[in-house]
């Protein structure tokens, strides 16, 4: 179903490009050796380079370079052996060179694609138009004192991603989708580590409108700097309805920057065309245009991790995992992981059934992340194997789950510790449901009086009798037996 | 101490390594000169001989072990371009105010390895943009010649006209230049002294202040190529801080003044031979082909069809870059700041206040050819005609060595002969801006004299990174040439 927004004149379709601003995960600034790490005393991660001393002179860190084709090829775009710095021109307090090197006509990185899942299951394909490097500029603090400006300059220098899609998008879902996606292979690259509340992934977001069946593209606004999934969509669909009702008035959307307020549900204009900057973008003389080589292309391409889309195809092949497991499953590169190590010699399907049942809950409820998670994949992977080798039932199992992430302690040291091991002797399970049935003899007539479902409550009765270690195959079995004589 | 300031620079060393001179005693003799005659030049912006003393004793320590690099002991001037650790450096203009940086540039920090003693910080050019000197905030740097017939002063040539200025008076042994279009050597003709800017690439630019990055190369000047030779090994090399230095081995320049010219091959570029060129350059640049014919090349014409776009083309490509190089002198981190309301009032008047009026005329003709609808027409046009003077070179390399020219249209004028359209000055660029276009080396010797008695030089203009046979050829002319000619204030003349 397409995605649709009804005005006084009919529907209409929205179209939207995302600009991702992505921080490289590096040591290093892009053109100086100044740390690229977050926080930080302010001006504590300055080199004279960063702050534009004169004299000073870009160097280009090679692991930014090779940061960008990693992720070039995670997007599965062309590599360009052949790029160019430009410098881009404008002055601000935080921009201390009053010029921003970045990469105008020549991108180290061409025209890729990013596939989507769709709530519906459906899968589009969202075109990328390049990614180009260029440098953060620093931080302005206007909030510290009443008459002054205080600068920060820690992230000035700092290597970006630029990441530019095409006017693929169609609905906030989509954009939603198209983020999350990127996000999932940055952080698989391990380029980007995608935190957008640090503020290591931030979206502009070009927004029109049209009739359906329009062939042409009507006026976009730039709305800049988004830094939060739901706010891209809520911007999308508020720009959408501003927009609608401008044409719908008999007016004429202005192209124009705009900023997202997400307490008053707005966006608001920043500049128009007429006071758009002029950035006098030029090559940047202080450095050599970068020509790499196609081999060292292909040795990046051989190291690379395994991409989400490959991992989940390989899951559900390998293990039988569902297509919505799989995703699951596959959202972050360490939880792939986990669970590959917990299905490593263990039923592959329960594993995953555990995983993403009392596994996440017991994740959600401690508030830990599966880096840090309280029960290791091995812990896990024991626990099921209790169940599969029917040492335990799977409510005990549970039950010993509990225990493991408070205790820390192993599965089988807590089935121990409890007396937990289930019970398999026949005679004894035996004698707990004749002493059920005797205690329920009128229940039992109305069961063999045609009432079948009271089956559970006898079930329920001996479990409860032997404290849940009852081997549940042998209590239905035994009971059947018993009820039957 | 008579004849102390005979000394060239290697006959220093020389005197320095046999003791028969101290480092001390030379550098003394260097500081009194500046302190006796520097009124008159204006060629320092900053003296620092305080730092000089205790780096001539450092040295004498280390030559009386047999120890030292090569310019141990050796006076020097510094182009105040280049970033002197602990020391002020202000590109001649208001607005770096007191910048004292915390670093050193690659170029000096080679020379100091090597052992040399900095006097201080010469004048230049605001940002090296000028050919007289005139756009000094401190005041213009004055030619220690003065004609026969007149008293009047004249400029010692720019943008590095404090380097020749003190380099021609004996206040130093030689001096650090740089030269974007011509700033070493057409200050180098205008003084009577040697200078030469290697290929682009060849010194590091680390530290340098830069006014066009993809043109300005720093170089030596001295009494002679001999000095130039020493000093240019020492400078150059290798800096992984440049991206645009050339990691290629530095040879012993010194060594290639013996090699001589037989059967070398000079070209004349017809081109050259521009309208309105006075007779008596013409005359010198002819004397030059005879002599360098009579010490056994061979004289050929070449073409080189795209130098009358030279000019124009250097003023956009150069221009453009500065205007964005520039923009980092804005109040807020360093130098000069004037306080306003808002943050655009802080850099208007900042920038108001801290630049002078060649700079602001630069700073906006080059923001004018990138701006959008100007950028085609201007500054990618350039770019492409740029390419298209560099093949004339490549080309014309193919057939001759090195190619023999005047070095400027004329020689020193007065101060108040400064022509009042800014365009006219940039003339006096017309012969040394295209190698700087197409980044080969070139250099120029002092050749002889005008009818006024001012010096007159020539330039040679050689294949990349062949300053070898560039410094053979004009050392062959030096020895024809033999100008031993002395100008009106030099310390070696008593006052």
């Amino acid at each position: 179903m397409s995605y649709r927004i009804t005005g006084s004149t009919g529907e209409w379709e929205i179209v939207v490009g995302l600009e991702v601003h992505a921080q490289v995960v590096s040591e290093a600034k892009l053109f100086s050796g100044a740390s690229a790490e977050y926080g930080g005393e302010p001006n504590t991660h300055v080199s004279l380079v960063d702050a534009g001393f004169p004299g000073m002179l870009p160097v280009l860190n090679r692991e930014c370079v090779a940061q960008a084709v990693r992720t070039g090829l995670g997007l599965e775009a062309e590599i360009n052996l052949f790029s160019r710095f430009d410098r881009k021109n404008y002055f601000y307090a935080d921009l201390p060179t009053g010029y921003q090197i970045s990469q105008f006509a020549h991108p180290i990185i061409g025209q890729g694609k990013v596939l989507v899942d769709l709530a519906d299951g459906s899968t589009r394909e969202i075109g990328v138009t390049r990614l180009h490097l260029e440098q953060d500029a620093g931080k302005s603090i206007h909030d510290q004192d009443p008459t002054r400006s205080f600068i920060d300059l820690n992230r000035a220098g700092v290597a970006l991603m630029e990441i530019v899609s095409e006017p693929d998008i169609r609905s906030p879902e989509e954009a939603g989708a198209y983020l999350r996606k990127l996000r999932q292979i940055l952080r698989y690259i391990g380029t980007c580590d995608g935190n957008m509340e640090e503020g290591s992934m931030r979206a502009d977001v070009n927004v029109s409108v049209r009739k359906p069946g329009e062939t042409e593209y009507r006026t976009r606004c730039e709305i800049k700097n988004v830094n939060s999934i739901r706010f891209v969509m809520m911007a999308i669909e508020v720009e959408a309805q501003r927009q609608i009702e401008v044409w719908e008035a008999g007016g004429t959307v202005d192209q124009e920057t705009r900023l997202f307020d997400h307490v008053r549900g707005e966006t608001r204009s920043l500049r128009s065309k007429e006071d758009a900057h002029d950035y006098r973008y030029f090559p940047d003389p202080d450095l050599l245009p970068l020509v790499i080589e196609q081999s060292w292309v292909d040795e990046l391409k051989a190291a690379l991790p395994e991409l989400p889309e490959a991992k989940r195809t390989r899951l559900e092949q390998e293990y039988g995992v569902s297509r919505y497991e799989s995703s699951v499953l596959c959202v972050e590169q360490a939880i792939a992981d986990f669970y590959e190590t917990v299905a490593h010699g263990a039923d592959a399907r329960l594993a995953a059934n555990w995983m993403l049942g009392d596994f996440f809950a017991a994740l959600n409820r401690t508030g830990r992340s599966i880096e840090d998670s309280p029960v290791s994949a091995e812990g896990l992977r024991e626990l099921l194997g209790l169940i599969s080798d029917s040492t335990i039932n799977g409510k005990i199992a549970k039950e010993v789950l509990e225990d493991m992430v408070e205790t820390g302690d192993s599965a089988s040291a807590i089935v121990e510790r409890k007396g937990l091991r289930q019970v398999t002797d026949t005679g004894a399970i035996e004698s707990a449901i004749r002493e059920i049935l005797a205690a329920n003899s009128d229940k039992v007539e109305e069961y063999k009086g045609g009432k079948d479902k009271l089956f559970g409550f006898f079930v329920g009765q001996t479990m409860k009798a032997m404290k849940g270690k009852g081997n549940p195959a042998l209590v239905n079995e035994t009971l059947k037996k018993l009820l039957s004589e | 101490m008579s004849g102390i300031h005979d000394f060239t620079l290697a006959s220093a060393r020389d005197a320095l390594k046999a003791r028969k001179i101290s480092a001390v005693e030379l550098t003394n003799a260097h500081i009194d000169a500046i302190e006796r005659l520097d009124g008159q030049l204006n060629s320092f912006i900053t003296r620092t001989p305080d730092q000089a003393r205790e780096a001539a004793k450092a040295s004498d320590e280390a030559l009386a072990k047999d120890e030292g690099g090569s310019l141990c002991g050796i006076p020097l001037g510094i182009k105040d371009l280049f970033c002197t650790n602990g020391v002020r450096t202000t590109a001649a203009s208001k607005i770096l105010g007191n910048f004292v940086p915390p670093y050193e540039s690659t170029v000096t920090a080679n020379l100091l390895k090597d052992g040399a003693v900095f006097l201080g910080k010469l004048n230049l050019d605001e940002f090296a943009m000028g050919s007289a000197n005139l756009n000094s905030a401190f005041g213009p740097a004055v030619n220690p010649w003065k004609r026969k017939d007149s008293d009047a002063k004249l400029v010692p040539g720019g943008s590095s006209g404090g380097s020749a200025a003190a380099v021609a008076a004996g206040l130093v042994l030689g001096a650090t230049g740089t030269d974007t279009g011509g700033s070493i050597r057409q200050p180098a003709a205008f003084t009577g002294i040697a200078g030469i800017k290697p290929t682009y690439g060849r010194c590091s630019r680390f530290g340098t202040i830069a006014f066009a990055s993809s043109l300005d190369q720093a170089g030596p000047m001295a009494r002679n190529l001999q000095d130039c030779a020493i000093l240019l090994e020492s400078m150059a090399g290798f800096d992984p801080r440049d991206s645009t230095s050339v990691d290629t081995p530095v040879p012993n320049y010194e060594a290639s003044l013996k090699r001589g010219v037989k059967g070398l091959r000079v070209g004349i570029p017809k081109e050259y031979h521009v309208d309105g060129m006075p007779a008596e350059i013409e005359a010198l640049w002819q004397q030059g082909m005879n002599w360098l014919r009579d010490a056994g090349a061979e004289i050929v014409e070449v073409s080189l069809p795209h130098t009358k776009y030279g000019l124009p083309t250097y003023y956009i490509a150069a221009l453009a870059e500065a205007s964005s190089n520039l923009a980092r002198y804005d109040g807020v981190r360093f130098g000069e700041r004037v306080s306003a309301p808002s943050l655009d009032g802080l850099y208007e008047a900042s920038r108001a206040a801290g630049f002078g009026d060649e700079v602001k005329r630069r700073i906006l003709i080059g923001t004018h050819v990138l701006s959008s609808g100007y950028y085609d027409a201007y500054y990618l046009r350039a770019q492409k005609v740029r390419t298209l003077i560099q093949q004339d070179f490549l080309k014309a390399f193919e057939n001759v060595d090195v190619l023999l020219t005047p070095t400027a249209p004329s020689g020193a004028f007065a101060q108040d002969e400064k022509p009042s359209d800014p365009v006219q000055m940039y003339l006096n660029d017309v012969f040394t801006v295209p190698a700087s276009m197409a980044g080969v080396p070139a250099l120029s010797v002092p050749a002889g004299l005008d009818a006024r008695g001012v010096p007159l030089g020539l330039q040679l203009i050689g294949k990349f990174f062949d300053e070898e046979t560039l410094i053979a050829a004009g050392h062959a002319i030096e020895q024809a040439a033999a100008f031993h000619h002395r100008p009106t204030i030099h310390a070696g003349v008593s006052a």
